[in-house]
């Protein structure tokens, strides 16, 4: 009896658990085994691929190694860095300079890596500034942000930076469309669909260099751009653009732009507004952004100001954009690795429309077209469809691709990525994510060259994922194998910010090029200090220039006397080390700003202004050996007008009174 | 009696477990956790009373330099730029030790292949070299690999020849 009253109990326990065990959303139970195998990289050992990792409102870019999911780096784009200090020092304060003045915290969202014949050539990434419209440069060979340009007649920069399959172009599509520049700005709101304008901009690509500069300017209907991708292999020369607001709100968009059917596509031929641009139909407009440059040489940023910009008007050069109806509000926009099929995401829709570029091309030479909107022909439904997903999931808002012929797209609503076949429009598999997933990365996974071993999904909710943190918890990123026929997941990993696009490469395209220090011969920051011998102190007028070495672990000079109150003191330090890994830093008790980390080879400045007198204590912030405690030294303040002689050295004790002791 | 009931039932509950429970993907047991790393730091640590190596030219790729006997003013001249940038931090020219020691002397206390090896492949060289190492314990600062050419290495070794009276 007793044997039996205990079975029971047991089953019946295990009975309830296996119940439990099947709720899909539960937050422990969706990994299955093998995935800790699958996602281990052992200590010491290298990651297969990079993830870059747009850091939304944190503004910066964050790198992930796959499938380990270690953050490796974060770097500072759009918002000063206390870390690097980016945007403290003299030489990269000019970086977040735009025609608003200096902007410390922007919103980054999306990612674009370089491309060679459609390929990820693993020289530089793109990414945007949503708020103050801008699309900066990362050079992959020292992780640094090298270039920023901002973008006139924009607001909302949020369509960009998507590349063309040669990195000719980078576009950024306005969000909000505003009155332009050149016109007065001082008009009612609800003016919106006869003062406000869309604009599209194309910035050329170095190709050697990668320098940005606006080649022109679309001048389209004032709607919201969202989203794009570029054309490739068959419709390279073709970008194509996410519409919403199509209704031309401008109040509670949130029902007045959800009102229309159908949104729009809208298909831009970027080779014929090339020829126009040759044929000078191009309009100069007077207007006002900066474009910065960093010149890695003189590793000193430079801040310019622009005055004008090409705009071409695309209701009255035909032939360069066609609207292609698109239902509900469509987010994603993209395009698979042939470049024949574009698949919009409508973000309400219960379905997802897969248009064949082909049939586009056909309507478009039939003048098939539904009307126009705007004065820009719209091409019928169906005659640019090639079919429809049906009963996908809800809220489609993504979708990259794996070269075998198939799509995986990410649903909002209902938490899920689903993977579908590009030809039969069939799905084949749908998993859950935890929670919301936004977007979503395969290596390679928007190029014609998928290397589709992994599907990352970023998410927007991440609750009971981990260890609770006061009433904010870090996004979740969540990495699937897709190598086999089902997606599993392997890895749950949170993330900086708000990560929106991301992007993904093979790890053996960019480590090898990594910039391990910088060479001191080649260092032509003007406030290089070559050797101890060359450092100095040199005042002009009430501005100090501080010419100062920093090599484990002293500073020359580290004994500074004879700056007054008043003073604009310059800290130009350089550190010698000509090794991997080894900045130096530099901090100054109560510099109002920041402090500095210097890398080996490179000089960085630091720009203080004494209030007080008294001795004030210096050292270096980042442990370089073991008598890295022992790196620091002292500068003496006086009063303004105060007769103490500029003074400086290392290992010397002056002034005089004390020099009896050996050098 | 008891006791072997308690385990009877908890080895049915497992196994009910494992059968009824429908987690995603395999359902199978777990699988054994990952291989630990394979140790790959085996071949860094051995040196020390390998008969292979020669303390007096250390390890590097300096196997042998022609050092002539008169001094070659134009290479010790070059060397002393390298010098002034990358090594009078913590080097200085008489005796004092400052970070590292002092180098008057150094080219009677150590052969030219091994000041060359020690100044191009310093950080194998303090994990491999008895006097590097002895060096280390006194200076406590491990020399900073500084990434001197052949010719840097080489000039530097000129200019420590004329520092120690070569003409």
């Amino acid at each position: 009896m007793k044997k039996i009253n205990f079975s029971l109990v047991a089953l019946s326990a295990a009975v309830l658990f296996a119940m439990n065990s099947c709720k899909p959303k539960n937050a422990g139970n969706a990994v299955s085994a093998g995935a800790a195998e699958k996602a281990y990289v052992a200590p010491g050992h290298y990651d297969e691929f990079y993830n870059f990792v747009s850091g939304g409102f944190s503004g910066q870019v964050s790198v992930y190694g796959l499938p380990s999911g270690r953050l490796l780096r974060v770097i500072p784009v759009f918002s000063n860095d206390p870390q690097s200090g980016y945007g403290y020092s003299e030489e990269t304060k000019p970086m977040l300079n735009t025609s608003h003045g200096s902007i410390p915290w922007d919103d980054q969202h999306h990612l674009a890596l370089s491309q060679t014949n459609g390929e990820i050539d693993g020289r530089w990434i793109f990414a945007n500034a949503n708020n103050t419209p801008r699309v900066a440069r990362i050079d992959l060979k020292t992780f640094n942000t090298t270039e920023i340009i901002e973008l006139p007649n924009s607001a909302g920069n949020h369509s960009s930076p998507f590349i063309t399959e040669n990195t000719e172009y980078v576009v950024a599509g306005t969000r909000f469309s505003v009155p332009p520049d050149n016109v007065n700005g001082d008009v009612p709101i609800n003016s919106y669909k006869q003062n406000f304008q869309g604009t599209i901009s194309f910035i050329k690509v170095d190709k050697e260099h990668g320098g940005m500069d606006i080649a022109f300017q679309l001048n389209c209907p004032p709607v919201d751009f969202d989203l794009s991708h570029a054309g490739k292999g068959k419709s390279h020369g073709w970008f194509f653009f996410s519409c919403y607001n199509t209704e031309q709100a401008n109040t509670l968009l949130e029902v007045n732009a959800s009102q229309r059917d159908k949104d729009f596509i809208m298909a831009v031929n970027w080779k014929k507004a090339e020829e126009y641009l040759k044929a000078g139909k191009g309009k100069k407009i007077a207007t006002k952004y900066v474009h910065n440059v960093y010149d890695e040489a003189t590793q000193t940023a430079k801040s310019e100001t622009k005055n004008e910009v090409t705009v071409l008007d695309v209701k009255e050069l035909k032939d360069i954009c066609y609207f292609i109806p698109c239902p509900k509000s469509p987010h994603g926009c993209d395009v698979d690795p042939t470049g024949e099929y574009i698949v919009g995401s409508g973000k309400l829709a219960a379905l997802i429309p897969v248009f064949s570029f082909d049939k586009i091309q056909a309507a478009i030479a039939k003048k098939d077209y539904a009307g126009d909107y705007n004065g820009i022909p719209v091409i019928k439904y169906e005659s640019a469809l090639y079919g429809e997903v049906q009963k996908p999931g809800l809220g489609p808002l993504h979708t990259e691709f794996d070269g075998k012929g198939n799509a995986i797209t990410s649903f909002f609503v209902s938490s899920e990525i689903v993977k579908w076949n590009i030809k039969d429009l069939k799905v084949i598999d749908r998993q859950p994510t935890f929670y919301s997933v936004g977007h979503l990365c395969i290596p390679g996974g928007d190029t014609k060259k998928p290397n589709a071993k992994y599907v990352i999904a970023y998410n927007k909710i991440t609750k009971d994922r981990y260890l609770p943190t006061g009433p904010e918890l870090n996004q979740s990123a969540q990495l699937y194998d897709i190598s086999g026929d089902k997606m599993q997941l392997i890895l749950d990993f949170p993330t900086t910010g708000e990560p929106h696009y991301a992007q993904a490469v093979s790890a053996d395209l960019i480590k090898n090029n990594s910039v391990k220090f910088f060479k001191i011969d080649e260092n032509k920051n003007p406030y290089v200090t070559k050797g101890e011998a060359a450092s100095k102190v040199v005042r002009e007028g009430n501005k100090v220039h501080v010419y100062m070495t920093a090599i484990r672990s002293h500073f020359v000079p580290d004994n500074i006397e004879g700056i007054k109150v008043g003073d604009e003191v310059y800290f130009h330090v350089t550190n010698l080390e000509q090794d991997w890994d080894i900045p130096h830093g530099f901090g100054i008790k109560g510099a109002p700003n920041a402090e500095l980390l210097i890398m080996p080879g490179e000089t960085r400045t630091l720009k203080w202004t004494p209030e007080k007198t008294g001795i004030i204590p210096i050292y270096c912030t980042d442990f370089c050996s073991a008598l890295h405690q022992e790196m620091q030294g002292y500068v003496r303040v006086s009063p303004a007008g105060s007769n103490v002689p500029l003074l400086f050295s290392t290992g010397k004790n002056m002034p005089k009174t004390d020099s009896s002791q050996k050098k | 009696m008891k006791l072997k009931f308690a385990m009877f039932s908890t080895a049915i509950m497992f196994l009910t477990i494992t059968l009824l429970s429908c987690g995603g993907g395999n359902n199978s047991t777990p699988s054994t956790p990952a291989a630990a790393p394979t140790a790959s730091t085996a071949e860094t640590k051995t040196d020390n009373g390998n008969p292979s190596y020669d303390p007096k030219r250390g390890t590097g790729k300096f196997t042998k330099v022609d050092i002539p006997a008169t001094l070659d003013a134009a290479k010790a001249s070059a060397g002393e730029k390298v010098f002034n940038v990358k090594c009078s931090s913590c080097h200085k020219l008489t005796d004092e030790k400052l970070v590292g020691p002092g180098w008057k002397g150094v080219t009677g206390r150590h052969s030219a292949e091994w000041i060359m090896n020690f100044s191009t492949n310093t950080d194998e060289m303090i994990d491999k070299d008895p006097k590097a190492q002895a060096m280390l314990e006194i200076c406590l600062v491990r020399m900073p690999n500084q990434n001197l050419s052949d010719d840097d290495a080489r000039n530097i070794y000129e200019f420590m020849r004329k520092n120690d009276g070569v003409k």
